[in-house]
């Protein structure tokens, strides 16, 4: 039973790793021209490359960001709707909503929230007497404007699983907790929050992988720009790979990129599990 | 068992499918007609794909002997994917409608072949030479024709009348030059009481492909950017500074909106009337058309020096790897569909400028032109366009350029130092290729 699985396994993602790595080391063939053995030269290419750079560090905000900022509110608006109140499954379902809308689609009516003079934020600010902004636009609000878009985008989803979580566990817990007095902040830190630890893994892993694997809205609103101010790694890697077709300099990027998150995934399953207490 | 009945629904379907197709490939094969793969995008809205469905039906209509397949393969950048990635595995498309630009990309790759090979009557060579020269600049390189225009675009300059009425200036009489444009987007441009912009007098969008945009300033400045043979380009020329210079002290007078500008809702902006003066594609000319709740005029771009505006849009290639029957039945279609009468029927249903003056002296876009004027500016300019940029490894060169005048843009680096970096930039790119 296991082994079709295993066949897709090797033949989508283990072989294409291998063979990417493997590519790395060629350069791109173009027309008659076959590729020929580079030996390091994408990677030193890829030193010597500023927008590389630049996508890194962006990269690294846009995960530094995301990552936290949405588990968070992911938390909160887990533990708010667990409670017993009127409206609740319209509530859990509002905020599920972003999870199931396309990107794309997502992308576009954001750009609308954004578009400077009548776009929503600008009624918003307008309203308050705030000066005009335009938020895509400017080197110094893009790269923020496009993580808000990524938070509001995860923070749904992880929420469905905290909600789960929550559900699952004991009501007599909360129900011993009141009568030894607990107040609502001991509950959760001593109770609650501790039992969700296997479930803070799960996201957060999840979350790191998402926090460089989204780039869909990327292409609807800013394309990486103003001047390459909110370019992600995947992103470039795109461009690289599919507008340059430098398909050689496009496989050392995806080993970097494999790496990072081969290294994030090890990290998190050998050490931050044995902290995570599991029934 | 809902499962199982949605499976056994599934294999039904799938055993009906395979009963068609294996009845359809066997009447194929009773017939052997060349079968002629046809690779699509769509870059406007409109009904396009039903337009092309029925052009190809048509054609297969009067040539038995030949099929044609038209595949959809979604916007312009998804297609070159699509069909270069079906090239390098064997089997591409017979034939493609791609950009334009992408021409030494797809010679680069050893991806297509001339049309040279294939004009071997005189009524061969009149067809070809029946197209607009600024649509055939983007079309040959080294002596040879690896394009033939299809679906061709231009930049024109879109302007609200009323405004104009409400500011004082003549709604008939559009801004011809540099200097009569900044005049007039100086008295358009609208402030409230704090002093915040309502409506900015000209807006050129920014985001995405500035270099387009940014050649209608540069052509009219005097300078083409890159040359012919797509191995050199010129983005620091002095004439290329100054233009991007202008464009960056709109924004610095207050009368064009600050940072880049999304090319996306700019058509939006000028519903809204928030931007009194647009520039964007003829592509856009019937959406505008039917949004915009007011009098608009359509004109060419201002000039300078000299007057300018780049084209742009697809070409029809035809593929390497397919065989010399079938690139001779895509060649075939290819002059079909070219023909006058229906490269004006595609100028009326898609907003597109038809690609030869024959086309236009055809009673049916005699008629629309009459009826609807605006359509034949984009024509009327043909003769001062200039190729769009195109250079070999041309997404990298015009990524060069693209970051540089958004550098300008939003003011992170001077005109001179954003053009001279973008200059080295694309030197060291096209160092492979002298």
């Amino acid at each position: 039973m296991l082994l079709p699985a295993l066949v897709l396994l090797l033949a989508f993602t283990h072989w294409p790793i291998v063979s990417t790595l493997v590519d790395s080391f060629f350069s791109t063939p173009k027309g008659a021209r076959a590729s020929v053995w580079v030996g390091l030269d994408n990677y030193a290419v890829m030193v010597a490359d500023p927008v590389f750079w630049k996508a890194m560090r962006n990269n690294l905000w846009f995960a530094g960001v995301t990552i936290p900022l949405s588990i968070s509110l992911a938390l909160v608006m887990a533990l708010w709707v667990n409670e017993r109140m009127l409206g609740r499954a319209f509530l859990r379902m509002a905020y599920f909503t972003p999870t199931v809308l396309p990107m794309i689609a997502v992308a576009n009516i954001w750009l609308f929230f954004y578009t400077p003079q009548y776009g929503l934020l600008e009624q918003i600010s307008a309203a308050l007497g705030l000066p005009s902004h335009n938020w895509l636009g400017s080197p110094s609000t893009a790269l923020g404007a496009v993580t808000l878009v990524a938070v509001w985008k995860e923070a749904g989803f992880f929420m469905i699983f905290y909600l789960a979580a929550l559900q699952s566990q004991n009501p007599s817990l909360r129900e011993a907790a009141a009568i030894e007095g607990a107040s609502r902040w001991t509950f959760f830190w001593r109770v609650q929050w501790p039992l969700l630890m296997p479930t803070t893994v799960f996201v957060l892993v999840n979350a790191f992988i998402n926090g460089f694997r989204m780039v869909d809205h990327l292409f609807v609103l800013t394309r990486g720009g103003p001047d390459n101010a909110s370019t992600l790694l995947l992103f470039y890697l795109y461009e690289v790979g599919f507008s340059f077709w430098d398909t050689a300099y496009a496989a050392a990027i995806t080993v970097v990129l494999v790496s990072i998150l081969v290294g994030m995934a090890l990290l998190q399953f050998f050490v931050l599990d044995r902290k995570v207490h599991y029934q | 068992m809902k499962r199982q009945t949605f499976l056994q629904l599934t294999t039904t379907h799938l055993i009906a499918a395979c009963a068609l197709l294996t009845g359809a490939t066997g009447k194929l094969h009773a017939q052997t007609p060349v079968e002629v793969q046809f690779f699509y995008p769509v870059a406007v809205g409109g009904p396009i794909t039903k337009t092309i469905d029925d052009f190809a039906a048509a054609f297969t209509k009067e040539h038995p002997a030949i099929k044609v397949t038209p595949i959809y393969a979604g916007s312009y950048q998804e297609s070159i994917v699509k069909a270069l990635t079906a090239h390098k595995s064997g089997t591409p498309p017979v034939t493609s409608v791609l950009l334009s630009t992408d021409m030494f990309t797809l010679i680069d790759e050893d991806a297509v072949v001339p049309f040279d090979n294939f004009v071997k009557t005189p009524q061969d060579k009149a067809w070809l030479g029946s197209f607009y020269p600024a649509f055939m600049q983007n079309s040959q390189a080294g002596g040879k024709t690896w394009g033939i225009p299809f679906q061709r675009s231009t930049v024109v300059m879109y302007w609200n009348k009323d405004l104009f009425k409400q500011a004082g200036l003549d709604p008939h009489q559009a801004p011809a030059t540099w200097a009569e444009l900044k005049a007039a987007a100086t008295k358009l441009t609208q402030k409230d009481a704090s002093g915040k912009v309502s409506t900015w007098g000209v807006q050129i969008p920014s985001s995405g492909f500035p270099y387009w945009l940014f050649q209608t300033l540069s052509t009219t400045n005097g300078a083409l950017l890159a040359n012919e043979a797509g191995t050199a380009v010129k983005f620091d020329d002095p004439k290329v500074i100054e233009a991007l210079q202008y464009w960056v002290d709109l924004g610095k007078a207050g009368i064009h909106p600050p940072g880049v500008v999304e090319w996306g809702t700019t058509p939006k902006d000028f519903f809204e009337k928030k931007a009194a003066i647009i520039f964007t594609t003829t592509g856009n000319l019937t959406n505008i058309k039917k949004n915009a709740k007011f009098d608009f005029g359509v004109g060419m771009i201002p000039g300078n020096v000299r007057k300018g505006s780049p084209t742009g849009g697809g070409n029809f290639y035809i593929f390497k790897k397919s065989s010399p029957a079938q690139q001779q039945a895509a060649f075939e279609f290819i002059q079909w569909i070219t023909q006058p009468e229906r490269a004006a029927q595609w100028s009326i249903d898609t907003g597109y400028v038809a690609v030869s003056q024959a086309a236009y002296n055809t009673p049916s876009l005699k008629a629309y032109g009459k009826d609807f004027p605006a359509a034949l500016v984009a024509r009327d300019q043909l003769p001062a366009s200039v190729a769009e940029l195109s250079t070999h490894d041309n997404q990298r060169v015009t990524k060069a350029l693209n970051d540089g005048l958004q550098a300008a843009l939003t003011g992170n680096k001077s005109p001179a130092q954003a053009m001279k970096e973008a200059q080295m930039e694309a030197d060291r790119i096209l160092r492979a290729y002298k």
